[in-house]
């Protein structure tokens, strides 16, 4: 137990000394570590609640991305069958499906072959998993439609990846230093921007669909008859103050041709405006419907609102125009943010905001720092005090310890939270515990009659069986702690564990060649504990 | 240079015979925490209920928290707490979950901070929705449990099946009684609860296994000595160093209490309960007893049987000392 080759003493050494080096960039400001080899820029990240920022959990509204795949299957029912000429009746969502009735018995086969080609099959990551997007099922005159569960899965992973890059693209547009923008289990986001002490404009912009649509006003009836005869083809929708409008289901123009957007002024009143610019086949199909419909009024939609409800004076032919609508210059910039970022597949909701401030984070670091150099002091005092020279050999083990933890922090690029402060205090009263196991090891090997060197060579031996055992029970505390906490919990896992590996390690090799190189030097007679 | 001698060599103290009286009390003391548990409940914080928290300083020194009472009442917001948080001008302010889903506790906090406006630095804002706070809910008391298995199957496979039961009752035991100490100071109750909760659960363990350790060992040298003698033996030699580890880790949590701030205030008040309080005295007197219970060294009990020479004749006396023979590898 106190024998080490010279290679294997080296290595020990070796390996604890680079681990601490891990540590060093943590102790530089960030302007000179930038200039270093990146290998070894490595250092910890301080978590939101140490030096602030906002936190939002954003989550995906599954059963809207559910009712656009019924609404995009009807609409494709209906042009399949007109395709075929095949009459039918009763078409329309049921639960979780699309159904409608065939007119002609002779169309049966036909209608239920046609519809059956709407169903594709599945890939997987490897080829074709031999499951299709849809059930198609006949029972007399009616088809019955149903997407099946893994098409609705993998339609909303597509959303929620989608999601992700719009969100992405819409934070970096409101210019936030750092943010980090990362999925949660199946259909959450989670956005973090350090440093952010107000996040209701990110708030704000995140809350919003954008999903922008030019489309024609229906003048047949007014919206109030609208309301009592439910035309099929046209909905009544309102703007900002209330104003009811009938507005055409079909979509001349959608915000996914847009190309670009920026806020403006308009030349005669002077109100802000948003600027846009179609692409190509934008510009096509918005300069045609403006040419079929000079002297009628169109609406500019958000997100089921109506923006505003212009006539269209003369053919728009070059492709760009302008958005006003009671703007003041932020709104006009934020509209001109999600125009140019894009819609959103489904409606987010913020289900978790944790935002914590600068001053409260500095005083947590202080805190922290505190409790950390009070529990420090304590500990290295008890230990001088019981064990003496052996105290110092653990106070030396401990504080190499620490500065390993630091190492690995740093290597992982783990984020540090005032629970994961708390951790590493902790982690100091695990590693002197399996100083003291040893100790007390041998002071009893002592009490039995051993000589110094048997007694001291018996408790490492003994002792180290018990360390192992318990650090494991602990570790596996971490562990599940880790794997089901989030944020700062997490934050105190990873602390907890790593600081178990370290004191393992301390334990089994460098407090043991501290006190075999001590031996070796001074030949004791006696143990001094 | 005399070195400090908390635990004078060689103990013998009766540990087993306590038995007698602690497995009542545990017994008793559990049902009450189960009872508070029940009937006084938990400060369950939002993480959990979900709600609305919002720390805020004050401009004025002190906080006239009655003025603020008045103000964040009149949004008729449903219930909400004004507490003062470590300083006299900082407020906590908890606003309960509002009817209306996730979306309506944004709207709660944003009525807030219009109507305290400028009179207010914000601190920290958190707000939890009623869909994720159900969730971590149930991933709190999952991971609790997953926990307290792993540590079982883990414990089976090192030791026997006795040790593990025996240390899962012991551990389960702590965590109740540590439950209901939280919900006796009404100490609040969120996600650092569920991590303070299993860092007890791992020192309480780890504090055991280095008893069940050295009992395992003792089983294995002295194959005649009765299970109580057996028992105390190993308590006894492993007292110091439970002792001296206790006032380590007292050390620190005393430092994260004092100095570590409000933030963490009730994470180690509940860690100083559990694994100062509880822990070690649950390893002593029911993790060590119960194995009698469970039949371990069953057939020694009587220790009426022919003593093998020479250390278990005087068991107590010797039984710290390991024998020389097997002692060297």
């Amino acid at each position: 137990m106190l024998f080490f080759t010279r290679w294997k003493a080296a290595a020990i050494l070796l390996t604890a000394l680079i681990v601490c080096l891990f540590a060093v960039p943590n102790f530089f400001p960030d302007r000179m570590v930038q200039k270093w080899p990146s290998w070894a820029q490595r250092h910890i990240v301080l978590g939101l609640d140490l030096q602030g920022g906002s936190s939002l959990l954003l989550e995906v509204d599954t059963n809207s991305v559910r009712k656009e795949v019924l609404q995009t299957l009807s609409e494709d029912v209906l042009h399949t069958l007109r395709e075929a000429r095949i009459q039918f009746t009763g078409r329309g969502i049921s639960g979780n499906g699309v159904q409608v009735h065939i007119t002609r018995d002779t169309d049966y086969d036909n209608a239920l072959s046609k519809l059956r080609g709407l169903s594709q099959p599945l890939s997987g990551y490897a080829g074709t998993t031999g499951q299709r997007s849809l059930d198609v099922t006949q029972n007399g005159d009616l088809i019955t439609l149903t997407p099946t569960d893994p098409a609705i899965t993998e339609r909303i992973r597509q959303a929620v990846d989608q999601s992700i890059e719009i969100v992405q693209r819409r934070v970096n547009e409101l210019g936030l230093v750092e943010p980090s923008i990362q999925r949660e289990g199946t259909d959450r986001i989670l956005v973090q921007v350090p440093g952010l002490q107000d996040p209701t404009r990110l708030k704000e912009i995140l809350g919003k669909t954008a999903k922008l649509d030019f489309r024609m006003v229906d003048q047949s009836m007014t919206p109030d008859q609208a309301a009592q005869a439910h035309p099929t083809e046209s909905e009544v929708l309102e703007d900002e103050k209330g104003v009811k409008y009938l507005i055409e289901k079909r979509v001349l123009v959608s915000g996914a041709d847009l190309v670009d957007a920026q806020p403006g002024f308009d030349q005669r009143t002077n109100e802000p405006i948003v600027q846009f610019r179609f692409n190509s086949s934008g510009a096509r199909k918005f300069a045609e419907a403006t040419q079929a419909n000079v002297g009628k009024p169109f609406a500019i939609v958000l997100d089921n609102k109506v923006v505003s409800a212009p006539v269209i004076r003369e053919p728009i032919l070059g492709g760009s125009g302008q958005i006003s609508g009671n703007f003041n210059v932020q709104l006009a910039n934020d509209l001109a943010i999600l125009l140019r970022a894009g819609a959103l597949p489904a409606p987010l909701t913020i289900v978790e905001e944790r935002t914590v401030g600068p001053g409260l984070g500095q005083d947590s670091i202080n805190a922290g720092e505190h409790a950390a150099y009070a529990g420090a002091a304590l500990v290295v005092i008890f230990m001088l005090a019981t064990y003496g020279l052996f105290g110092l050999f653990a106070n030396v083990a401990v504080a190499i310890n620490v500065a390993m933890i630091f190492g690995v922090l740093s290597l992982l690029g783990a984020t540090l939270t005032l629970p994961g402060i708390a951790g590493i205090v902790l982690t100091v009263g695990i590693a002197v515990d399996s100083n003291v196991l040893i100790y007390e090891r041998i002071r009893e090997e002592v009490r039995a009659g051993r000589t110094a060197i048997n007694a001291i060579d018996a408790g490492f031996s003994r002792a180290l069986a018990t360390i192992l055992d318990s650090n494991i029970t602990t570790f596996i505390a971490a562990a599940v702690l880790f794997y089901i906490g989030t944020g700062p919990v997490r934050g105190f896992a990873v602390t907890l564990g790593v600081g178990i590996l370290t004191t393992l390690f301390t334990a089994f090799t460098l407090t043991r060649l501290i006190v075999a190189y001590w031996v070796r030097m001074w030949r004791p007679r006696v143990v001094p504990i | 240079m005399r070195l400090l001698r908390i635990v004078p060599d060689n103990t013998k103290f009766d540990f087993m015979r306590f038995r007698r009286i602690s497995f009542p009390v545990s017994a008793m003391l559990s049902i009450v925490a189960i009872c508070l548990f029940f009937f006084h409940g938990l400060n369950f914080g939002i993480d959990f209920v979900g709600g609305t928290l919002i720390e805020v300083q004050t401009k004025e020194n002190p906080a006239d928290l009655a003025k603020m009472r008045t103000t964040i009442g009149g949004l008729h917001l449903g219930d909400f707490q004004l507490q003062e948080f470590g300083a006299p001008d900082d407020v906590l302010i908890r606003i309960s979950e509002q009817p209306g889903g996730d979306a309506a506790q944004q709207a709660a906090v944003q009525k807030v901070q219009e109507a305290l406006g400028d009179t207010v630095t914000y601190r920290r804002v958190e707000v939890v929705g009623p869909s994720v706070s159900t969730e971590l809910l149930s991933y709190g008391t999952i991971g609790l449990v997953l926990a307290i298995f792993a540590i079982l199957i883990y414990l089976w496979f090192r030791f026997e099946w006795q040790f593990a039961l025996g240390a899962m009752i012991a551990n389960v035991h702590d965590i109740v009684l540590t439950v209901g100490f939280m919900s006796l100071t009404h100490i609040d109750f969120d996600l650092t609860s569920i991590a303070a909760l299993l860092t007890i659960l791992g020192y309480s363990l780890n504090d055991t296994v280095v008893i069940y350790d050295r009992i395992r060992e003792m089983l294995r040298r002295y194959k005649r000595m009765s299970m109580p003698d057996l028992l105390n033996a190993s308590v006894n030699a492993t007292l110091s160093r439970s002792i001296v580890t206790h006032v380590t880790v007292a050390m620190s949590l005393l430092a994260l209490l004092l100095f570590g701030g409000q933030a963490i205030h009730s994470f180690t008040a509940t860690m100083m309960f559990g694994v100062v309080l509880v822990g070690t005295y649950t390893s002593v007197f029911i993790a060590s007893p119960i194995l009698i219970y469970l039949g371990v060294g069953v057939g020694r009990m009587g220790g009426a049987e022919e003593p093998e020479p020479p250390a278990a004749a005087t068991p107590v006396k010797s039984a710290p000392a390991p024998q020389r023979a097997r002692a060297r590898r």
